[in-house]
């Protein structure tokens, strides 16, 4: 009996020593993990205000904001007609084209494929545009339509539309 | 501590002091003077210690080169290029560097191939080939993560395709690849801290290889015939032997690496790395390192996000247990009569799948792709673990030296058919 309780202290003393051991080391490795995560510059990347009254239909500008390419297109006639047509339920990433854009002739995109992340062509007249007419990821093959919704190859999701206000007519901030 | 501690003598009284201190004399005559080689062992054998001199060489290049970088993306590029036109030799450290690394995974692979043809992942050195596996994982990372440092085309998109395989993990995915970037997307931040770890990794590799080789001196080297030593007749000792040998071997890889390094340079480097790196502009074909390009053809053959990035891992993965998958007690390939086929096919594949790694996935590429994974898995999961239940091994010879006295060299790394056995060297004097 007398050798018990003496265990017990011993197993408590033990525990509450290992405890706050780990509780500790836990604590002295979070600033080192933390710091690996974007510092606070880069957070404040900020916004970036494009002027969009040199953009005939049909033509699409490419911008960089926040170091990513983001895609600024004045959609056709024909091109809004079938992103329209589609069948969201048909879809990968089903969407309509009407969440995807504030007015539905201005399509801004940013122009990161969503499989692995490279930039997909079809902002050049000259680019491959894929099978359905809008964008084409030539590094593993994704195709992309006319509203940027994936409709063929790897990638998993339709291309992100990035958060944007119309200033006025002319102008577009994006962020 | 220790007063009945038994102290080496040697004629050397320098060499005595420091016995008597630290025991290190003792220890590299027993490892590498006095240290039992199976007397069979052929050239195959030599690309461990070719791997431990191109790990150096790798280390002591790379060191002069962070002198003369800048690890900034405004002044990689550059500052690359000044080493290629200004520094002095600079040309040759950054060439010695490139080129070195493609022939550390030529050799790497070569070494491979020889543990798994021989059989010496099996008992008693699952543990060995463990590390060793450990160490392929980690000269995968590390050149990937020296890769970027050019800041070229290449350098970027590559940077770019592999750090978003991250984030087809659900849930996190995202979250990690930010974290692993230091941004949304490849950037100083990015370069920085690849630049920090592409220099420590190589350390961490020596410390394992450190362990894997200490691991192999445990129970001696497999040999091409898979059976263990059994008397000193069996054996020669590392020091001369092996050593000359190893020497032979490596003024071999000496001349083929110059060769490389002075007279096709880029042979193996990508043109569009020569470009700095654009983050609007993707290249048309983004290119692995041919070394990688198996698992990129993996990779690229599922047409799903995360079930080719899961295969992707678990290709490299499978090889963990290798040693448990194969249930045949024989080491050796060559007295395997229906594996060894099996064997030879799956190195086939590999090479097979790199080449599709490199081209365009599409058509007749990427049914080769989803044929070599098909394959790849199938050797691993169904093959392995069966063919000992059906296979005949053929009769293995007593002991090594019976492999001599018979004359029955086996056809495929038999060493020297029908020498007589060297006679046993033990005064080895330091």
């Amino acid at each position: 009996m007398a050798k018990k309780p003496k265990n017990k202290r011993r197993d408590f003393l033990q525990l509450s020593t290992v405890t706050l051991g780990a509780v500790g080391t836990a604590a002295f490795i979070w600033p080192f993990i933390k710091s690996m995560s974007p510092a606070e510059d880069t957070l404040a990347a900020g916004s970036t205000e494009v002027d969009i009254s040199a953009i005939e239909e049909g033509q699409s500008i490419t911008i960089k904001w926040r170091g990513k390419p983001v895609f600024i297109k004045k959609r056709t006639k024909e091109e809004i007609d079938a992103a329209k047509m589609v069948q969201a339920s048909d879809l990968r990433d089903p969407q309509d084209d009407a969440d995807r854009v504030q007015k539905e002739e201005w399509l801004v995109l940013v122009g990161v494929c969503t499989h692995l992340g490279c930039v997909p062509l079809g902002q050049k007249v000259s680019d491959m545009k894929g099978e359905y007419d809008g964008w084409y990821c030539p590094c593993h093959g994704s195709h992309y339509d006319t509203s940027g919704r994936i409709r063929k190859g790897p990638a998993p999701k339709n291309l992100d539309v990035p958060p944007y206000s119309f200033l006025n007519d002319n102008t577009i901030k994006i962020g | 501590m220790d007063k009945n501690r038994k102290v080496h003598q040697f004629k050397n009284p320098v060499l005595n002091w420091i016995e008597f201190r630290l025991p290190i004399i003792s220890y590299f005559k027993k490892e590498y003077g006095d240290y039992p080689m199976p007397k069979n062992c052929n050239y195959f054998w030599s690309f461990g210690a070719l791997a431990t001199i191109t790990l150096v060489t790798m280390i002591v290049s790379g060191i002069f080169l962070a002198m003369n970088y800048t690890p900034h993306t405004d002044m990689a590029f550059d500052s690359v290029e000044r080493i290629m036109r200004d520094v002095n030799y600079g040309w040759l450290m950054r060439y010695i560097h490139s080129n070195g690394a493609a022939f550390f995974f030529i050799i790497v692979y070569i070494h491979i191939v020889r543990a798994m043809y021989f059989g010496s992942y099996k008992y008693p050195r699952e543990l060995n080939w463990i590390l060793g596996v450990f160490i392929f994982l980690l000269m995968m990372a590390t050149s990937f993560l020296g890769y970027t440092l050019p800041w070229g085309q290449m350098s970027y998109w590559g940077a770019t395709v592999i750090t978003n395989l991250f984030s087809a993990i659900p849930f996190i995915g995202e979250g990690l690849k930010t974290w692993l970037l230091g941004d949304y997307n490849v950037g100083n931040a990015t370069l920085n801290r690849f630049f920090a770890l592409h220099y420590v990794l190589p350390f961490v590799i020596f410390g394992v290889v450190g362990l894997h080789v200490a691991a192999v001196h445990v129970h001696g080297s497999n040999n091409p015939d898979g059976i263990d030593i059994k008397t000193n007749n069996d054996s020669v000792n590392f020091f001369p032997y092996m050593l000359i040998k190893d020497t032979v071997a490596m003024c071999a890889f000496g001349v083929a690496i110059s060769a490389v390094i002075f007279f096709g340079p880029n042979l193996m480097a990508e043109v569009d790395n020569y470009i700095p790196a654009d983050p609007l502009v993707t290249p048309a074909h983004i290119v692995p390192n041919w070394y990688l390009a198996p698992f990129y053809a993996i990779l690229r053959a599922v047409p799903d996000k995360l079930g080719g990035v899961l295969l992707m891992f678990g290709a490299i993965v499978i090889l963990f247990v290798l040693p448990w998958l194969d249930r045949s007690k024989v080491r050796s390939c060559n007295y395997r009569p229906i594996y060894k086929w099996f064997m030879m096919g799956f190195f086939v594949n590999f090479f097979a799948l790199g080449y599709v790694g490199m081209l365009p996935a599409e058509g007749l590429y990427l049914l080769i792709a989803r044929v070599g994974l098909l394959y790849y898995f199938g050797f691993f999961f169904i093959i392995t673990p069966f063919v000992g239940w059906i296979e005949k091994p053929s009769k293995l010879p007593l002991s090594i030296s019976d492999v001599y006295a018979k004359n029955i060299a086996p056809n495929i790394g038999g060493g020297e058919k029908g020498m007589p056995a060297p006679a046993m060297q033990k005064d080895t004097n330091l």
